[in-house]
């Protein structure tokens, strides 16, 4: 841990990696696609597209990617995006999940970061591999047999992600609805901590619960609805990581709000 | 393509009237609390939450309506950025504009409404008082101030009604919701039917010229609907704050508070009749002037908007992009000042997303000479102050962000209710109906048809008025019908309505069903065509028929009854299972309602 304060907290304040940026014992991964990367990234930023880690998101692969971008047990990450924070907390919780103790999520976007004149670069770091072990933390991973099987509990709070009206279309019983958008605030992926404690708070989510979040199909808005639960210091938060897409497939029960034509307002 | 480099912008223009008040935010969260806990009951909780501009969503409690309030339709770029960014945060990442200068977010999660009267605050606005039994949104034509045909801007004088109004003792309780519209000219404003109508006039008395309005009373659509009736023939400006005072103590005494569905001002009116009304409010009219404490005073901010073009890249080319010209025609009227023009941007019933919200916002930036926008009447927005060299750079800017429909001065802009989108009251679906015939008419290029350009067509999903049908010239309102065992959404059409000097409510013609409407609509038009006189109108040949002065082959509403009544014959369900479903569902249509708020 030497360079991130309050480590409990898996998030970087940009400022900070700024000034950290010439220590080369960080990685720092940008998870945008190989040609918005080589057209500029945070100086000393490696690539790995998220598409790579979701074409095989087993302990093993992931193991390898951290592996194949030079980062072991003890090496510190940042992870960042240009996707509002949610494709960069994907990633960081897969590393969380293989066991890394060490990895952080930037708390801007990659064109956040530009606005604020911060340091970029075209030039592609050469990367040494290192060895990275697999220690499951299953203690952050919802699946669909668990959250099936807790969900009904008085302490189980389900927090769907996606936007409203796919919401109000279908959800698994008993879940709440937070839009990802919910999440940011200006010129931040995510809110501030008095406003997250604002909204929870106001919706009678007690910081006791234990949360679970999941979203349409790959756990990309509720790994950061899952990140900023982490952001205010939520204990016992779970990332349903095969989500919604999942729990239709296997013929899980779903709600509905009935009766209204509610997609006929949306001028898309 | 050569470009031009104008002088840098000049910062965003910021409103003169903050109507927020912080406080609110965090007493409506408690509140909302208090209710869940059971500390509150359901009606306290329901005038509350209406009080504070959060309308009830249809068969659920979870979800509420916020509506926010925008006084004589003033917008400014950073508010709709604003709202852009709610919509998405707490909403359906689309907002509404209503048909009266207000903008709604639909679906908020009710424990989330404070969040968004915090965001407000930010922006200087509020949705207090935008439903319940208040004085709700005062509303100003959005020509005023630029009409040809105007005698002064009532802009000002609608802001300090409103500003006095807003949070003021003697209106936080009425019998019912309570109307407030000013107008430039007869043709752009909706005098008539609300419950006080202004329009400017100017007359000398003793050899000076003197600001005032003629002022009607006692009109409004709804179950019943009536047209207003002038309270005297000049009221002077400095009378406008006593009269207002006047006619709502003696609606707050008077009124019935029993018997809810005839509780509006109106039938107030019709059961005293309106010498009796007109003599009551004269007389406490004299009284409120007499008894004041202290000096009460509209606070009327006449200055000048400062009106400078704003100034960025200017695109040189000389290639008018395609459908300009019907664009232009249907969308763009000219101002008072020479040199400008007001730009009406329609919406499909009113909708508009985040992103082209935040595009509107740019374009005001950066072809607006008065830095904001207006709301229109017709679920619109009215960017005013174009100068004619910068239509067609808008033009293409609007073309970008897919807001550049044709026809939003003409029949083509059909308004629509939000029916049974998110209203607890609606019967069908009249907001996507609204949307499927402004598409089918302009596909059929009726905005270009001159003929057609003064008709409306207005739809409400419900006997109530929120689609304003009664002064349509062919209007509409939802209801069920039955064919056999199966029911079908069924129409009720009027003919012939209108909102200007000859304000009219539309004649009661038939009841059509939902899948029949466009065919039906189109039949009256092939009518029209057949018989019309050169220089006819779709809107003046209707008003002929309905009074019976035809003389061509149609002569009356009968023969158009006649005409198509083969068209709304219902099919059997086995030929056409499509007859039985409304828009935007799939499964055959039945009746559901929750109960209404208006009443609350």
């Amino acid at each position: 841990m030497c360079c991130m304060i309050d480590s409990d907290i898996p998030i970087i304040n940009s400022k900070i990696l700024r000034e950290k940026l010439q220590e080369n014992s960080i990685r720092i991964v940008d998870v945008r696609r190989d040609q918005e990367y080589q057209q500029g990234h945070i100086t000393n930023a490696v690539n790995l597209p998220l598409a790579k880690l979701l074409a095989d998101d087993s302990p093993e692969a992931i193991q390898k990617i951290a592996q194949d971008l030079g980062i072991s047990d003890e090496t510190p990450a940042v992870i960042y995006d240009d996707t509002f924070g949610a494709l960069s907390s994907r990633v960081v919780w897969a590393l969380q999940y293989i066991g890394h103790k060490d990895v952080k999520l930037l708390d801007v976007t990659f064109s956040q970061w530009k606005e604020l004149g911060y340091e970029i670069s075209t030039e592609v770091p050469e990367i040494e591999t290192a060895t990275h072990s697999v220690k499951i933390n299953s203690e952050i991973m919802a699946t669909a047999e668990y959250l099936e099987k807790v969900k009904e509990n008085e302490n189980v709070v389900i927090i769907d992600n996606r936007e409203r009206l796919n919401y109000l279309e279908q959800h698994i019983p008993g879940a709440i609805n937070i839009p990802y958008r919910t999440l940011a605030t200006d010129g931040k992926i995510l809110r501030t901590k008095e406003g997250m404690k604002t909204l929870l708070k106001n919706r009678g989510i007690s910081e006791d619960a234990e949360i679970i979040t999941y979203c349409g199909s790959v756990g990309t808005l509720s790994g950061l609805a899952y990140y900023a639960l982490k952001s205010i210091g939520i204990p016992n938060v779970k990332l349903y990581v095969h989500s919604f897409k999942e729990w239709k497939s296997l013929e899980k029960p779903i709600d509905k709000q009935e009766n209204a034509n509610y997609w006929d307002l949306s001028a898309e | 393509m050569a470009q031009q480099l104008r002088p840098s912008k000049p910062a965003d223009k910021q409103p003169k009237i903050d109507w927020s008040r912080r406080q609110e935010a965090e007493n409506f969260a408690e509140t909302v609390k208090l209710f869940r806990q059971g500390k509150i009951d359901h009606d306290m909780f329901r005038r509350y939450r209406l009080q504070h501009g959060a309308y009830g969503t249809r068969m659920t409690d979870d979800y509420a309506m916020v509506r926010i309030k925008v006084p004589a339709g003033q917008i400014y770029p950073y508010q709709l950025e604003k709202i852009a960014q709610l919509s998405e945060m707490y909403s359906i990442g689309s907002a509404h504009f209503s048909t009266r200068e207000n903008i709604q977010l639909h679906w908020v999660i009710l424990e989330d409404v404070s969040e968004i009267m915090q965001s407000l605050a930010d922006v200087g606005m509020t949705s207090r008082e935008a439903c319940g039994n208040t004085v709700r949104n005062v509303m100003c034509s959005p020509m005023s101030g630029v009409c040809k045909d105007e005698i002064f801007d009532a802009t000002p004088y609608a802001l300090a009604i409103a500003k006095f109004m807003l949070r003021n003792p003697i209106c936080q309780g009425l019998p019912r919701k309570f109307k407030f519209n000013f107008t430039c000219c007869e043709k752009h404003g909706m005098i008539r039917i609300v419950d006080v109508g202004l329009l400017p006039q100017i007359q000398e008395i003793d050899g000076e010229k003197r600001k005032g309005f003629k002022i009607f009373l006692g009109g409004g659509l709804g179950n019943r609907s009536f047209v207003g009736h002038q309270l005297e023939d000049f009221t002077p400006v400095e009378d406008l704050l006593y009269t207002s005072m006047a006619v709502i103590r003696i609606f707050d005494r008077m009124g019935d508070r029993k018997n809810l569905s005839r509780n509006r001002m109106r039938y107030l009116v019709d059961q005293l009749g309106w010498e009796k009304f007109q003599n009551l409010v004269l007389k406490e009219r004299a009284i409120v002037k007499a008894t004041q404490s202290v000096i009460v005073k509209l606070n009327i901010d006449d200055s000048v908007n400062e009106i400078q073009r704003p100034i960025s890249v200017t695109d040189e080319s000389t290639s008018i992009p395609d459908g300009y010209a019907r664009w232009q025609k249907t969308n763009v009227e000219k101002q008072s000042q020479s040199g400008f023009n007001s730009v009406f941007i329609g919406l499909e019933a009113g909708d508009i997303t985040a992103n082209q919200l935040r595009s509107v916002a740019d374009i005001i930036r950066d072809y607006s000479a008065e830095g904001f926008a207006r709301n229109g009447f017709s679920q619109n927005i009215v960017i005013r102050y174009v100068h004619d060299d910068d239509l067609t750079s808008l033009y293409s800017k609007l073309l970008e962000t897919g807001l550049a429909k044709s026809g939003s001065l003409t029949m083509a802009s059909a308004v629509g209710c939000s029916g049974t989108t998110s209203c607890n009251l609606a019967l069908t679906n009249s907001h996507r109906l609204a949307k499927e015939v402004q598409r089918k008419f302009l596909e059929l290029n009726f905005d270009e048809d001159d003929d057609l350009r003064d008709s409306t067509v207005k739809i409400s999903g419900c006997p109530n008025s929120c689609g304003q049908h009664q002064i349509a010239t062919i209007g509409f309102y939802g209801g069920g019908g039955r064919h056999e065992t199966n029911m079908f959404p069924n129409y009720t059409m009027s003919l012939g309505g209108k909102f200007d000097e000859d304000a009219t409510l539309g004649h009661h013609t038939a009841r059509v069903p939902v899948k029949r409407i466009i065919p039906v609509i189109l039949k009256i038009i092939e009518l029209f065509k057949e018989n019309k006189q050169p220089d006819d109108t779709l809107a003046k040949w209707i008003d002929r028929v309905v009074k019976g002065n035809e003389s061509s082959k149609i002569t009356s509403v009968e023969d158009i009854k006649k005409a198509i009544a083969p068209i709304i014959v219902p099919p059997k369900i086995e030929d056409e299972p499509d007859f039985y479903m409304d828009y935007g569902s799939d499964t055959n249509y039945h009746t559901v309602t929750g109960k209404g708020e208006c009443a609350a």
